[in-house]
């Protein structure tokens, strides 16, 4: 295989006060590859964005802070770099796109000179140049009208449409790396497929690799090479798209894809975890889902299992659950 | 004509359907000018009929903006209609107001995505229960007392919940909370508006199982509004698709799901993402985005969109019609 692209060890990202500490990122590793979409999946206050901030390095201080870790880009570790150099990192190398178009757009720059500050800034270009690559951005991500959209504002655009635009803006200087958080959360089922069809055209003619956080297990299967579950600022299971759901392993990951409604499927009752997520500033000790677990043993609550490969590129984070070749004999 | 029985329904027609909605427009005035006069409509809700039997789940599917809220809305009277007639069993309620409607409203409820916004965050948990109880006069103190600590147990929370305000608890829990506020009256029918669009996916389950609990055990009926073309499938026995203020198909689940007619719900079926690898299923991308409902495409509204556009589509509006029994869709490509 490549050598991975991006490659995480080890990050923890905190939130210190004087009354607590919010563990929102506690030791993650991953990689991503060049032309591979690594999806992230994992609840509400699981550590997603955070990931995805640190990765950036734009964690909210001053109590947010990466206090450990190495984040290294094409080998290179972005937490050594200069503000200074990190800001060439940013928008050129990687780029990024968010749930919410309008917190990333400026809402008095039309669109084109938005697209074409990025082109300016990183890539030396003279305005009128930025303009006319502006436009063939927008024509790329699938404006009939992208002569006409340069010069308009954000609000005159639709959800769908500023989504598309950011993407433009996130695309212009052809980053190596893309990381989008929860893209399609906002959009609807038609106008998703639209944009997620616009990734996976990124990914397959200009080999881009994606970093595609959602809570949308949908998402992540239609989308993902590989993917990382993440509970409690944790990940505890890594594997091939096609391994975590066709053999999801960790606890946590097999409920969740039993509670969830599958139109392929009937299911009369879903099966739902019982309890709630544990906040991030208070995790029990022990494995960070041994509250809800209907597998947790007593060794569970106190003993923080590791992240293990237990079979080829395969890893879970749990105490109890056996490799798939044990998993066989268990069960002839 | 009577749209959307379901044909184990059609044999009982002697049953007087829970609710009947015909003909419901809902108009929104756009104005504008420096006298803000009116100067147009949003056709929010533009002609929509259809029934639903005592213990049966419609569920309401469609894009954002298509009128899934305010047709909600309306059938529990928060606004009344611009035009046409909402019956619930039996009574016609379109225009009732005051006193004559709030007799009436204990029989219908709503379930908001938001349980936060719609919980007022200054009274404990014990007294937004106790409140409708009080208003509408059922029973002492004591037996109110009572009564909240029964329904406290229904959605799953401890008798103790009683006493804490709803910031203390989480987005699961406080969706329970409104939810045993919206049975305190006993109500016959729920308009669940997004009830479990806000939360976590493992807490979404614990939602849906307790509304199929509930359903059981009181007959209920609900009005299922959603995004999510999976959880409606999962909860509901017909199924009603809207596009820009119209139904466009009505269908029991079994067929809407696997042979839709309508060329907007063969689209939006092909496009939620389904949480499986190496699922088969031509996929339909749609171009363009959804029109403004100020601004309805002439003819069919779907026109603008749709990758079966004939010529007729663009001047002539197609009609609700049963095509199958018990299945209605509104598709020129049908008549
Ligand atoms: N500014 C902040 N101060 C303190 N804690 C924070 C702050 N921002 C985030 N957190 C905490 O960090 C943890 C991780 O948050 P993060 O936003 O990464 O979650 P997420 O997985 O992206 O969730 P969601 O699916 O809701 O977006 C959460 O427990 C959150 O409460
Ligand atoms: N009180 C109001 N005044 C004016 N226009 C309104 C009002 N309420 C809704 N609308 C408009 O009516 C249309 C339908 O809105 P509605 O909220 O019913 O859609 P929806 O299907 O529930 O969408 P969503 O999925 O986003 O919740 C929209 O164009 C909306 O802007
Ligand atoms: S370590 Fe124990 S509690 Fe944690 S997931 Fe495994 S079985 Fe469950
Ligand atoms: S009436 Fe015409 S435009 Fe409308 S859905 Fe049918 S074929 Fe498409
Ligand atoms: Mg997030
Ligand atoms: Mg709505």
């Amino acid at each position: 295989m490549a050598e991975p692209l991006l490659k995480v060890r080890n990050l923890r990202t905190y939130f210190i006060s004087k009354n607590s500490t919010v563990k929102a990122v506690d030791g993650v590793d991953f990689e991503v590859y060049p032309g591979k979409v690594l999806g992230i999946v994992g609840e509400s206050g699981s550590g997603k964005s955070m990931t995805s901030l640190s990765v950036m390095r734009l964690v909210p201080g001053p109590q947010g802070k990466i206090v450990e870790g190495e984040i290294l880009l094409e080998g290179q570790d972005l937490l050594q770099l200069s503000e200074r150099a990190m800001r060439d990192v940013r928008g050129n190398r990687i780029g990024m796109i968010f749930q919410e178009p309008m917190s990333a757009l400026n809402p008095v720059l039309k669109i084109g000179e938005q697209i074409g500050e990025v082109l300016v800034r990183h890539r030396k270009v003279t305005k009128a140049q930025a303009k006319k690559q502006a436009v063939a951005l927008l024509r790329s991500v699938g404006f009939p009208r992208a002569e006409q959209i340069v010069d308009e504002y954000p609000h005159q655009l639709s959800g769908g449409m500023r989504q598309r635009a950011m993407i433009a803006m996130a695309m212009a200087c052809e980053p190596s790396l893309l990381i989008a958080d929860e893209p399609t959360t906002a959009l609807d089922v038609t106008i998703q497929a639209q944009v997620l069809d616009l990734m996976r055209s990124l990914k397959e003619q200009n080999g881009t690799a994606i970093l595609l956080i959602t809570h949308d297990l949908g998402v992540v299967a239609q989308m993902a090479d590989d993917v990382v579950v993440m509970y409690g600022g944790q990940v505890v299971e890594a594997a091939s798209a096609d391994e975590i759901f066709d053999h999801p392993l960790h606890p946590y990951t097999q409920a969740l894809m039993a509670s969830i409604p599958v139109i392929e499927e009937e299911r009369e009752r879903l099966q739902a975890i019982p309890g709630t997520v544990p906040s991030a500033a208070d995790f029990p000790s022990g494995c960070r889902f041994a509250p809800r677990c209907a597998l947790a043993e007593e060794r569970c609550h106190e003993q923080m299992p590791e992240l293990r490969e237990i079979s080829l590129a395969h890893a879970v984070r749990c105490l109890v659950v056996q490799g798939k070749t044990d998993r066989r004999e268990n069960a002839t | 004509m009577s749209v959307g029985a379901p044909e184990s329904f059609e044999k009982l027609q002697t049953v007087q359907p829970l609710l009947e909605v015909r003909n419901i427009k809902k108009y929104f005035p756009i104005t504008g000018g420096v006298l803000r006069r009116t100067i147009g409509h949003v056709k929010a809700v533009d002609d929509v009929s259809f029934t639903l039997n005592e213990g049966e789940t419609l569920g309401l599917v469609g894009e954002s903006g298509c009128g899934k809220s305010t047709l909600g809305r309306v059938i529990m009277r928060i606004y009344e209609p611009t035009e046409g007639t909402l019956t619930i069993n039996g009574q016609e309620i379109s225009h009732l107001k005051g006193e004559a409607l709030r007799k009436l409203r204990h029989q219908f409820q709503m379930v908001f995505q938001d349980p936060y916004s719609s919980l007022n965050p200054r009274m404990s948990v014990g007294s937004l229960i106790a409140e409708p109880l009080l208003v509408n006069r059922r029973g002492s103190r004591a037996q109110i007392q009572e009564q909240v600590e029964s329904l406290l147990a229904i959605v799953g929370l401890s008798p103790e919940a009683r006493v804490r305000y709803p910031h203390e608890f989480s987005g699961g829990q406080r969706q329970r909370i409104a939810i045993a506020r919206a049975l305190a009256l006993r109500p016959k029918l729920i308009v669940a508006d997004e009830a479990v669009s806000a939360l976590d996916v493992s807490i979404q389950a614990q939602i849906l199982n307790l509304l199929a609990d509930l359903r059981k055990e009181f007959g209920l009926s609900y009005v299922f509004i959603s995004h999510n073309l999976a959880v409606v499938k999962h909860v509901s026995d017909r199924v009603a698709v809207m596009y820009l203020g119209r139904l466009v198909e009505l269908a029991p689940k079994s067929k809407l799901y696997t042979q839709p007619l309508h060329p907007y719900t063969q689209a939006l079926l092909s496009a939620a993402p389904e949480p499986k690898r190496h699922v088969a299923r031509e996929r339909i991308v749609l171009m363009g985005d959804v029109p403004s409902p100020a601004k309805p495409p002439s003819g069919c509204a779907f026109h603008t969109r749709c990758p079966q556009v004939m010529d007729v589509c663009r001047s002539l509006r197609p009609e609700l019609k049963e095509h199958t029994p018990g299945q209605y869709v509104a598709c020129h490509i049908y008549s």
